[in-house]
């Protein structure tokens, strides 16, 4: 039996953000969550390479630097989930034939890294002023070895935890667009996060919009 | 994704401005832009901003076998990244010149001038030493990559401590930051570099120039030196030739740069030191401007306003004077072209169509003050009023325009009832 930690007890650190860092992007951020900080910079719309255009809508690139040493597999499994959720909140097919470009430099990791992945990423998409049919944000749960459900865990939370999980929810609507988990949980307590989830997101957004 | 050319006229703009002695964001010929160091949560991390240009460096150790060569030092690496958001021009993982020649510079201007004692990175002879790692990534590119590139990452090695290491006998053991504090490198001196740009072959040089600039540029000059005044390393690309005076002045005021460059440096470091002890929160999240607007706004620039005066009454006496005035202009209407100039059409025009002309005026909802007849009134009145009115050419079917002044409010009255009549 899974224990709920005082469901009204959402606590998410800190989190602040910049826009319009960088002169050269089209729209840049910086997101932070507590200790976690990222930076992002989009590019677009662009000319994209023949090989990648495609007829009808614009190809979306997503690239993460790590902070030391050359980008690995982790990082293209970010690079996959970041790149699903802009594309199905970006208006793709208003610019066919371009290139859109979001680039991500990690500058700590504090933990819930993919989380401040979407977040960034999301508002370097909003200051390049490219069409959105949603704004979405990113958030992670961890569940810990008692069953508690931590929201935005830090690196030792999440280190000491036996699942993490991140959703990618959009503004409108509150439904997921994205989920990428880690360890082993159960039906019951993955609808336990996404409650919790709607709580945290609210919060959330009525900080950033 | 491919960068915006420069225009010619941008090029021929900067290089006129050159050559009157000043520069685009007004600085003088020897001046560096605005630098800001600050640091990140862990211990190696380091931001420069220098205007514009942004760079980040990352220290980081690890503990590898050593070289065969050289089995009781150290080693260190060096990697510049051109991140892709620091111009649209710079692509993953390709090696482009550009990357190569920063690597290059950097490996010399750092390793080459022995600047850390390796020998000290040793643990275990031939067995065990410390790989000390520079990651520096180009966040954003508006000219003197190298120069930010180069205290972003002596400064960055100055920031850095390494864990502590314990040997007893054959043991090694590696002491996490919790049990005993982290050492620094020993650093014995900070070379930093400090470019010049050259314009007009070779005569006349600009200290750390902008994006703009160094395309414009012939050649740049490249001198990395400590506050020691002693050269590390030299460079000069682009193949312009320069005098011996020349490098020797530039040597004189890289030392002069240099020495401010070091004080800031080293202001930065000893407050950030303090900031750690005090136990505060330092960081990148620390360093954010808390609830001050700061996108979409520009500093002030000073804009030269020495002789504005004087200059603009030249201008105004020396101009042309004013166009006559043109008694009845021909202006044609938006959205008509007309090839030739002042001639009176010819083509025969239609007569009817007059009751659907009315309902297009009215439907269109129109503001200007354009009525339409074909009645004989409308042309008399339209001779009367010959001098002074603007006729317009309009590709209208229409024949006759009479433009309503407000200064015949009856015969304007009487017009607007009669097309009100008409619209309802």
């Amino acid at each position: 039996m899974m224990e709920v930690c005082g469901s009204s007890s959402v606590t998410l650190r800190e989190f602040g953000c910049e826009q319009s860092l960088l002169s050269r992007p089209d729209g840049s951020a910086s997101f932070s969550q507590g200790d976690t900080s990222v930076l992002a910079a989009a590019y677009g719309p662009a000319e994209v390479k023949v090989s990648k255009e495609i007829y009808d809508r614009a190809t979306l690139e997503v690239l993460i630097q790590p902070k030391v040493g050359l980008p690995s597999v982790r990082e293209r499994s970010q690079e996959q989930c970041v790149r699903e959720t802009c594309e199905a909140s970006l208006l793709l097919s208003l610019h066919p034939r371009s290139s859109l470009t979001l680039i991500l430099q990690l500058i700590h990791n504090d933990g819930s890294i993919l989380s401040c992945f979407l977040n960034a990423a999301c508002m370097a998409l909003m200051d390049a002023g490219l069409p959105m049919s949603c704004l979405f944000c990113g958030v992670t749960c961890a569940i810990n070895a008692d069953g508690q459900i931590i929201t935005d865990p830090t690196a030792v939370q999440e280190k000491e935890s036996r699942a993490v999980m991140t959703f990618a929810i959009d503004s409108t609507k509150r439904r997921v667009m994205m989920s990428s988990t880690k360890g082993s949980f159960s039906v019951h307590e993955l609808q336990q996060c996404i409650a919790f989830y709607r709580d945290s997101v609210s919060r959330r957004y009525s900080k950033t919009l | 994704m491919k960068d915006t050319p420069l225009s010619n006229c941008e090029r021929d703009f900067l290089l006129k401005a050159i050559e009157e002695k000043k520069r685009l964001d007004g600085r003088q010929t020897y001046d560096y832009r605005k630098m800001k160091i600050t640091f990140g949560t862990d211990y190696g991390c380091c931001f420069v901003d220098l205007g514009k240009t942004r760079v980040m460096a990352q220290v980081s150790c690890e503990l590898v076998a050593p070289k065969e060569s050289r089995p009781n030092e150290g080693i260190m690496f060096f990697n510049i990244e051109l991140s892709p958001m620091a111009s649209p021009a710079f692509e993953q993982g390709r090696q482009s010149e550009l990357s190569v020649k920063l690597n290059r510079q950097l490996e010399r201007c750092l390793r080459n001038s022995k600047c850390i004692d390796t020998e000290s990175l040793c643990v275990v002879s031939g067995e065990k030493v410390w790989q000390i790692r520079v990651d520096v990534h180009l966040l954003n590119h508006d000219g003197n990559l190298m120069d930010a590139a180069s205290i972003a990452a002596i400064t960055a090695l100055c920031h850095f401590r390494r864990p502590d290491v314990g040997i007893q006998g054959d043991e090694v053991t590696v002491y996490s930051p919790e049990e005993r504090d982290p050492i620094p490198l020993s650093i014995y001196h900070m070379p930093i570099s400090v470019s010049f740009s050259f314009f007009q072959q070779g005569t006349y040089l600009l200290v750390d120039p902008c994006e703009r600039e160094e395309r414009v540029m012939d050649g740049l000059l490249m001198i990395a030196m400590n506050k020691h005044r002693e050269i590390c390393s030299i460079q000069s690309s682009g193949g312009i030739m320069l005098l011996k005076e020349q490098v020797m002045r530039c040597s004189k005021i890289a030392s002069v740069k240099v020495s401010e460059i070091t004080e800031l440096l080293n202001k930065a470091l000893v407050n950030d030191k303090k900031a750690r002890k005090e136990g505060g929160r330092c960081g990148f999240a620390e360093s954010l401007p808390q609830e001050r607007i700061t996108a979409l706004k520009m500093e002030e620039t000073s804009v030269e306003m020495t002789d504005a005066t004087e200059r603009a009454k030249d201008i105004v006496q020396k101009a042309d004077a004013r166009p006559q005035k043109v008694p009845s202009p021909v202006v044609p209407v938006p959205g008509v072209g007309q090839v030739g100039q002042g001639l009176q059409n010819t083509w025969g025009l239609e007569e009817d169509e007059d009751d659907e002309e009315e309902a297009e005026e009215c439907d269109s909802g129109e503001e200007q003050e354009e009525a339409v007849t074909k009645m004989e009134e409308e042309r008399h009145e339209k001779e009367a009023s010959g001098e002074g009115d603007v006729v317009e050419i309009s590709d209208s079917e229409e024949e006759d325009v009479v433009i309503l002044h407000p200064a015949m409010p009856d015969k304007a009255l009487k017009w607007v009832h009669q097309f009100s009549m008409h619209c309802n």
